[in-house]
């Protein structure tokens, strides 16, 4: 099997999943688990209060998917990149004549 | 206060004694994972491509939030690519780059949880990932479904060091800490499982792509050239 074939059939088993998540839940929130893990907490050490805050934290929902969005794509360029490079020095191996 | 949700211990949420407890129980690790590091920068610094490309895999990993059957979100760790290129040593100062940009830039995880966080995602994720992968290869796997079963259980087992390292700092008032162990791994563990499937997948599907285009970088990783346990098809 092709390695496109191969990765292809994986991709699908992982939106496969992803997707039966949402399917399964539709009335769910979808927060985050730590989210929960607080409400524990709350439960099990009533009094504890939290003594540190976050040095900084994002001013807005919005500014956070910003984040997290810059880290991803940061992420996912290199990663592009890295192959697209790769991918080249091996097709230059292969056909020499091919610049 | 408004939280931000991530999948880390929260800023504050350990108490200054565990703090301090896991910060220092990652140290000796993090000394070691810094001399793994200089050590490929000075032996074989073409690798230091491929280890950047599994410092961005983990970047990109750690930021996608992902829907579980239990409907609420968790990312994956994405430590587990490297760790069975690197080893586990490489991973434990990729995962805390990680983990710090995300305590300061995203509130997400904390400073003072650091120590906590970088034992669980970079130290004890890695270990296993390298761990079950060598000890699958050795046993005569397909090179797919030890990857696979590295990155997925590496990935879960993260979540299930978080869910203890709560329960020990949070025993519950009637069950002490097993009691709070299941409640915080019903939360973590559970959520994990089907993202660390993905994981797994995901894992498997850019090492092909290594193998099919990095060949020579990924033979000579002397880790892997010792152990011969990377098959490759061409």
């Amino acid at each position: 099997m092709s390695i496109i074939k191969k990765n292809v059939i994986l991709l699908f088993m992982i939106l496969a999943l992803l997707v039966y998540a949402l399917v399964v839940n539709q009335g769910a929130e979808f927060g985050g688990a730590d989210g929960e893990a607080e409400s524990v907490i709350a439960e099990t050490s009533p009094d504890y209060t939290p003594w540190f805050q976050p040095l900084w934290e994002p001013p807005s929902g919005e500014i956070e998917s910003l984040l997290f969005s810059v880290q991803a794509s940061v992420g996912v360029g290199f990663i592009c990149y890295y192959l697209g490079y790769r991918a080249c020095l091996r097709r230059k191996e292969r056909e020499p004549k091919c610049d | 206060m408004s939280f931000v949700f991530g999948m880390h211990i929260m800023e504050g949420f350990l108490p200054m004694k565990w703090a301090a407890l896991w910060s220092i129980a990652a140290l000796p690790f993090i000394i070691a994972g810094c001399r793994q590091i200089a050590g490929v920068v000075r032996e074989e610094p073409k690798l230091l491509a491929l280890l950047a490309f599994a410092g961005a895999f983990v970047f990109v990993l750690s930021s996608l939030k992902m829907p579980s059957v239990t409907g609420s979100c968790s990312h994956p760790t994405g430590v587990g690519l490297g760790a069975i290129l690197f080893g586990p040593g490489a991973m434990v100062i990729l995962g805390m780059i990680v983990l710090l940009f995300q305590a300061l830039l995203l509130a997400h995880g904390g400073i003072t949880t650091l120590g906590a966080n970088v034992f669980s995602m970079a130290i004890v994720g890695p270990f296993v990932a390298y761990g079950v992968y060598r000890l699958m290869s050795k046993l005569g796997a397909p090179q797919g479904l030890s990857v696979f079963s590295g990155a997925a259980l590496g990935s879960l087992i993260t979540y299930l060091v978080t869910a203890a390292q709560l329960a020990l700092a949070h025993p519950a008032e009637v069950g002490g800490f097993y009691a709070s162990l299941v409640k915080f791994a019903a939360i973590f563990g559970v959520t994990q499982i089907p993202i660390s499937i993905a994981e797994g997948l995901l894992t498997v599907m850019v090492m092909n792509l290594l193998m099919a285009y990095s060949r020579d970088e990924i033979e000579s990783l002397s880790l892997l050239r010792n152990g011969g346990s990377i098959h490759v098809n061409n």
